[in-house]
C-alpha cells in the first residue's frame, strides 16, 4: 500500500530528523557513561578511538564512592529536595486554592504578585540572600537551602495548581458545604483528592527544580559534609586545573539517575505540568 | 428546588452548632486571607525583602566583612564606565537572542516531526526531554569534557574523519566559547519548546487542515495559515519564559567557561557573582545583578499583560 515514495517521505519527514534529534539529545549521556567506564590510560590517550570503551572498569565509581563524600551529597540533595518540595506544595496549595476558587478583595493583585515572584530569578537575589542566610545563622547548614528553595518553588506550584483548582466544578464544593463541611474540610476531602494529578505534577516539577538548583547551594554550602551533588562534583572533583574526569562523569551520571528514575514513573504528569501552564492558560 | 431546601435547613442548624468565631472564619474573604497569609508572608520575607535589600546594597560600598558606606549611585556609575560591564551586557543579549532563536526554531521543527503517528512515540518523547530534566550542572560537566582542549571528541572526529590538521579550541577562543555556551543552552532548552509546542499542535482541530486542503492549500500554506497562527499564543508564552531564564542564566556558564576567555562569555549573573563572591565587593556586585532588572521587568510585565489578556 505504501509505495517507494511513501517510504521516502516517511524516512525524510520522520525517521531521519527524529533520529538526529534523539542522538543530539542523548549523546552527552552516552558520553558520561562511557567516560565513566574507561580506565585512565584509555581516557587520556588521544590515539585510542574514543567512541567506545575498550577496557571497561568500575574503578571511577569505586573511587567516587570511597574517596569522596558522594553518598553524603546524594543524601543531602534528596533531603533538601524532599523537604523543600513538601513545604512548597503546602504553601502552594494555601496560595492557589483561595486565588483560584474564592472571591475576595485583593485577589487579582495577589495573583499577579505571585506570578511575578516566580519570574524573579535567583541570580537577582543571591547577594542579599547570602547576607540574610548568614544573619539567620544558617550558613553551611542544609536549612539554608531548605528555607530558600521554596522562594522559586512556591510561586511555581501555586501557579500550576491554580489551573487545576479552577477546573474542579464549584458544585462539588458547594454540595460538601451544604452537607455541613467547613471550607477547610471541603478543600481537604473534596477538591484536593480530585486535584491529585495537579499535585503530582507540581511535586515532580518542584523536585526536579530543587535537584537542579546550583547558585544558592554553591554560595551557602561550603563544607564538604553539607554539599549537594552538583556543588560537590564541581567543587571537589575539579581541583585547580586538575579534573578527575572519570569520577566527574560517574558523579554526573549517578546524580542524574534519581531525577530520571522519578521522572520515568511520572512522565505523563511531568509533561502535563509542563504544558498546562503554557497551553491551557 | 432540592438544593434551596437543603440550604434553608442546614444553615440555621450550623449556626446553632458552631460558635460565632467559626462563622467569621468561614466567611469567604476571612478564610481566603487566613489561607494566603503564610505563603504571602513567606514570599514577602524571602523574595520581596531580599529584592529591596539588594537595591539598598547596590547603593553602598560594602567590602565583605566590613560595614557598608552609603555611596548613592556611585556603583552604577562605576558599572557604566567599566568596559567589561558593557561587554557583559553585549554577551548577555547575544546569548539570550541567539539561543532563544535556535531553541524556538529547533523546538518547532522537532514538534512538527513529533506530531505524526509512529511506534514508541511516548518513549521517544520521554527520552527527548531528558536534557531538560537532569540537573544542568551535571550535564554541563559532560559538555565540558566534549569540548575539552586536548581530548575533545568533536576534535577527534574532525581529525580522523574530516582529516583536519588544526583543530579549534572550543572554550579557549572567544567567539567559539560564546558559540559553545549557546549550543549547550540550546541543547538543554530545546525539548521544553518542543514538548510544549507539540501539546499546542495537538490542540489544533484536524478539520481545519481538511478545510484548508479542500481550499487547495499546500503544506507550506497550511503551516502559515493554520498551524502558525494557532500556535502563536503558545509560542509567545514559551518564548517569554525561556527568555527570562536564559537572560538570567548562571550555572551553565559558570561551569563551562567561568565567563572566560577574557570575559568573552560573562553574563550579568556570572559577572555579578565574580565581583561579589570572588572580589568581595557586595555593593558593586548587587548593582551588576540589578542591571538585569530593567530588561527583566519589561519581560515580566509583557508576559503578565499577555497572560491576563488571554
Amino acid at each position: 500500500m505504501v509505495g517507494a515514495s511513501g517510504w521516502r517521505a516517511r524516512a525524510f519527514g520522520l525517521y531521519l530528523p527524529l533520529a538526529g534529534f534523539v542522538v543530539f539529545a542523548l549523546f552527552p549521556f552516552y558520553w558520561m557513561l562511557i567516560t565513566s567506564l574507561k580506565p585512565n590510560q584509555e581516557l587520556y590517550n588521544p590515539q585510542i578511538m574514543p567512541l567506545v570503551v575498550h577496557h571497561p572498569t568500575l574503578k571511577h565509581y569505586a573511587d567516587l564512592l570511597t574517596q569522596t563524600q558522594f553518598l553524603r551529597w546524594t543524601y543531602n540533595t534528596m533531603a533538601v529536595a524532599v523537604v523543600s518540595t513538601a513545604a512548597s506544595l503546602v504553601l502552594g496549595v494555601m496560595a492557589a486554592y483561595p486565588l483560584a476558587r474564592m472571591r475576595f478583595p485583593g485577589a487579582a493583585v495577589l495573583a499577579v504578585g505571585i506570578a511575578t515572584t516566580y519570574l524573579v530569578p535567583q541570580t537577582l537575589l543571591f547577594i542579599p540572600m547570602a547576607e540574610i542566610v548568614d544573619r539567620l545563622g544558617l550558613g553551611d547548614t542544609l536549612g539554608s537551602v531548605m528555607l530558600t528553595y521554596p522562594t522559586f518553588l512556591v510561586p511555581f506550584c501555586a501557579w500550576l495548581l491554580m489551573g487545576y483548582f479552577k477546573s474542579v466544578p464549584r458544585e462539588l464544593e458547594e454540595a460538601a458545604r451544604i452537607d455541613g463541611a467547613s471550607r477547610w474540610q471541603a478543600m481537604v476531602r473534596v477538591v484536593l483528592p480530585i486535584s491529585t494529578p495537579g499535585l503530582l505534577s507540581a511535586g515532580i516539577f518542584a523536585f526536579t527544580l530543587s535537584q537542579n538548583e546550583f547558585l544558592y547551594a554553591l554560595i551557602f554550602l561550603t563544607k564538604t559534609s553539607v554539599r549537594t551533588v552538583p556543588v560537590g562534583a564541581i567543587a571537589e572533583l575539579i581541583r585547580g586545573d586538575v579534573f578527575y574526569w572519570g569520577q566527574l562523569m560517574a558523579a554526573a551520571l549517578l546524580g542524574c539517575v534519581p531525577v530520571a528514575f522519578i521522572y520515568s514513573f511520572f512522565v505523563e504528569h511531568y509533561v502535563g505540568g509542563l504544558t498546562s501552564g503554557s497551553v491551557k492558560t | 428546588m432540592n438544593v434551596t431546601r437543603a440550604q434553608s435547613v442546614t444553615v440555621p442548624a450550623a449556626a446553632v452548632r458552631r460558635p460565632a468565631w467559626r462563622g467569621v472564619l468561614e466567611r469567604e474573604a476571612v478564610w481566603s486571607w487566613l489561607m494566603l497569609a503564610p505563603p504571602v508572608l513567606y514570599l514577602a520575607a524571602f523574595v520581596a525583602y531580599p529584592f529591596f535589600y539588594g537595591v539598598y546594597l547596590s547603593l553602598e560600598s560594602r567590602p565583605v566583612g566590613r560595614p557598608g558606606v552609603f555611596v548613592g549611585l556611585r556603583n552604577f556609575a562605576l558599572d557604566l564606565s567599566d568596559p567589561v560591564f558593557w561587554q557583559v551586557a553585549r554577551n548577555t543579549f547575544t546569548y539570550t537572542i541567539v539561543a532563544t532563536l535556535l531553541k524556538a526554531a529547533g523546538g518547532l521543527a522537532l514538534a512538527l516531526v513529533m506530531n505524526q503517528q509512529f511506534r514508541l512515540k511516548n518513549a521517544v518523547r520521554a527520552s527527548l526531554l531528558l536534557p531538560f530534566i537532569v540537573p544542568t550542572v551535571l550535564s554541563t560537566v559532560a559538555w565540558m569534557w566534549i569540548f575539552d582542549p586536548t581530548f575533545s571528541v568533536i576534535n577527534w572526529v574532525l581529525v580522523h574523519a574530516a582529516r583536519l590538521h588544526a583543530v579549534p579550541s572550543w572554550l579557549g577562543n572567544p567567539s567559539l566559547a560564546m558559540a559553545s555556551i549557546i549550543f549547550v543552552n540550546t541543547w538543554r532548552g530545546l525539548p521544553f519548546y518542543a514538548i510544549t509546542l507539540l501539546a499546542g499542535l495537538q490542540t489544533i482541530p484536524p478539520d481545519l487542515y481538511e478545510a484548508a486542503a479542500i481550499d487547495g492549500a499546500g503544506p507550506r500554506q497550511r503551516f502559515s495559515y493554520v498551524t502558525f497562527p494557532l500556535l502563536r499564543p503558545v509560542l509567545i508564552i514559551v518564548t517569554m519564559f525561556s527568555v527570562i531564564f536564559t537572560f538570567s542564566d548562571f550555572q551553565l556558564v559558570y561551569v563551562l567557561t567561568g565567563g572566560g576567555p577574557a570575559n568573552a562569555t560573562h553574563l550579568f549573573a556570572t559577572y555579578a557573582f565574580n565581583i561579589a563572591m570572588g572580589g568581595g565587593q557586595l555593593g558593586l556586585g548587587a548593582s551588576v545583578a540589578l542591571a538585569m532588572f530593567p530588561a527583566l521587568l519589561l519581560l515580566i510585565m509583557g508576559l503578565t499583560l499577555y497572560l491576563r489578556k488571554e
